[in-house]
């Protein structure tokens, strides 16, 4: 029978309930310690190949609490040896190192402790998240349960006008299906202007599955994905497609030139609007870093549009480097000074406050336009704090003038 | 398989797992003490107003959002007999699944306080006030014996024979 690659990749129908062996299990320091306890509650040898440890949520140690789980969470790694293991100077946000370092490929199958484990799915991994019990688990037996998602295809044809990137695609598909809109479902992404994208708009794309309620967001693997991989993958990999004849649950078909620069409001990723709308809307802080929108290709197209200009004197802006290496290349490139002299804040790598973990904790009343992937209430600090969604571009454009922009709109 | 009767605290959809449990109360994995920031910013009455045996009632896409398997345990730790909801994110769901929350997928049509009787034997939900009842659905097989079992690491271990 004809197979979505999630059906092929967890060799099952969709709807069927599989234990299957996974390649890599990721936890964080959030995730990590109860995966642990998972583990020796199980009380058999950790599969030490299997498993990747990153620090990212809340080091360097914000207070005495996170520095206490981080230090718990060091003593499990020194206890077991384990060898995939990144303390912060040396790594950074999780799904972003997990790509840099080469556990993710195609074909895999990888699950981590933390929802946007989605993310490897731009190299056609089959990855998703998963709670800290089932990571313990999964560090004891190598295997996991999955119901296999039936998939649903989603097309976009034609090319991207000016500024519009990864982000603005995800957050008008998130905006047209709704939060629920892909639950216990994957995607599949198709068409040109897919291909067209760089590697990093779509680690953005399939970052955001879950913000539709989706298990994987898979784009194909191509040339792009096998050239980023060279001298970089552990291990081989064999890249899976869809069956001609797939079944899919859904279609979704779009036209990129018609697709603009896209902003969630709060308090649901689903909330969008085109920022071109939103003129009128001020913004205490800007925010570019994350998972979803932290990589060296969000920070130039940012750092770009900050050329010559400066950040509002009502606004601050915070740029977050995702990984070491991010940070290393943005330094090499000069984007770094350019930030700096353009009057934004330089954070080093962490998940940092898209979260509400530290390193710009929103007050009452505050407004942030955020290249990150959460605008609920609340989730990057006071209850009654506002997050804004917008790809890398909107933030930089919104910050140069104070409120929500659309960078076409700029001077 | 069990009868839980119990007090309804009524949320709506979408309940993400920001709201049930905020991050930054994320420094700890223990139940007890992460119920006492549950729902922090949304209900912060609710921490201290909980009983034992109250059910969460939700509308559609509950749990959904981060993985913090943090969210089920503050429940747990609060002492939430089942949570009833239209539809459950899917991480949520697994994690309840696996740490035994028991999770119901219905869609129940009352207000706060009410007193529902939730029966997983026969799959029905009694409000006691009304007299309505609802019918839901069993678990699928496997997922009902990884539940019996006592949750997923019992699950395992039975399985790897340890």
């Amino acid at each position: 029978m004809s197979r979505t690659i999630s059906e092929k990749i967890l060799n099952g129908d969709a709807g069927e309930i599989v234990e299957r062996e996974v390649d890599y299990v990721m936890v964080n320091d959030v995730t990590g310690v109860p995966a642990f306890e998972a583990l020796e509650e199980i009380g058999t040898p950790p599969i030490l190949e299997k498993i990747v440890v990153i620090e990212d949520h809340y080091v360097p140690n914000k207070d005495i609490a996170s520095a206490m789980q981080a230090k718990r969470l060091r003593d499990y790694v020194r206890k077991y040896n384990i060898k995939h293991y990144y303390p912060v100077e040396k790594g950074g946000v999780c799904h972003q190192l997990m790509i840099e370092e080469g556990f993710a490929a195609p074909g895999r199958l990888i699950i981590g402790a933390d929802s946007h484990t989605c993310s490897y799915g731009a190299l056609g991994a089959f990855a998703t998240g998963v709670g800290s019990t089932e990571a313990g688990a999964a560090m004891a037996s190598g295997e996991i349960w999955f119901r296999v998602p039936g998939t649903q295809k989603i097309t976009v044809e034609g090319t991207l006008p000016k500024f519009v990137m990864g982000k603005d695609i995800i957050l008008t598909l998130i905006g047209d299906i709704g939060v629920d809109g892909s639950l216990y479902a994957a995607h599949e992404f198709y068409g040109s202007a897919i291909r067209a994208l760089n590697l990093s708009d779509r680690i953005t794309i399939s970052n955001m599955a879950i913000e539709a309620g989706g298990k994987a967001g898979i784009i194909p693997p191509d040339d792009k994905v096998f050239s980023y991989l060279d001298n970089r993958v552990i291990g081989s990999y064999k890249p899976v497609y869809a069956d001609e004849g797939a079944q899919y649950a859904d279609t979704f078909e779009y036209d990129a030139g018609s697709l603009v620069p896209m902003v969630a409001k709060p308090f649901l990723p689903s909330n969008t609007s085109p920022a071109s709308e939103l003129g009128g809307t001020a913004v205490d802080q800007a925010y570019l870093g994350s998972c979803t929108n932290g990589r060296i290709e969000d920070l130039r197209v940012a750092a770009q549009i900050l050329k010559g200009r400066r950040v509002h004197r009502d606004t601050r802006m915070i740029v977050v480097p995702a990984t070491r290496d991010v940070y290393m290349r943005a330094l090499d490139e000069g984007l770094i000074k350019a930030f700096i002299e353009a009057g934004a804040y330089i954070s080093g790598q962490t998940c940092g406050a898209c979260l509400g973990g530290y390193m710009g904790v929103l007050a009452e009343g505050e407004r942030c336009v955020s290249s990150t992937n959460r605008n609920f209430i609340g989730r990057m600090g006071h209850k009654d704090s506002e997050v804004y969604l917008a790809s890398p571009a909107t933030v930089a454009a919104s910050a140069v003038t104070g409120h929500i922009t659309d960078p076409n709109d700029l001077d | 398989m069990a009868k839980f009767k119990g007090r309804v605290w009524r949320f709506g959809d979408n309940v993400d797992t920001d709201q049930i449990i905020p991050a930054e109360y994320l420094t700890t994995g223990n139940p007890a003490e992460l119920a006492e920031h549950a729902f922090a910013k949304v209900r912060p009455n609710f921490p201290s107003e909980v009983r034992k045996g109250d059910i969460i009632v939700g509308g559609c896409n509950f749990g959904s959002g981060s993985s913090r398997e943090h969210a089920p345990r503050a429940l747990m730790g609060a002492g939430i007999s089942c949570v009833v909801a239209g539809s459950f994110a899917r991480i949520f769901y697994r994690n309840s699944i696996n740490i035994g929350l028991p999770l119901i997928q219905c869609v129940v049509d009352v207000e706060d306080g009410a007193v529902l009787e939730v029966d997983t034997d026969n799959g029905i939900i009694l409000d006691a006030d009304s007299g309505k009842e609802y019918g839901f659905s069993p678990l699928p097989a496997f997922l009902q014996e990884l539940f019996d079992a006592g949750g997923l690491v019992n699950y395992v271990k039975r399985k790897m024979g340890v």
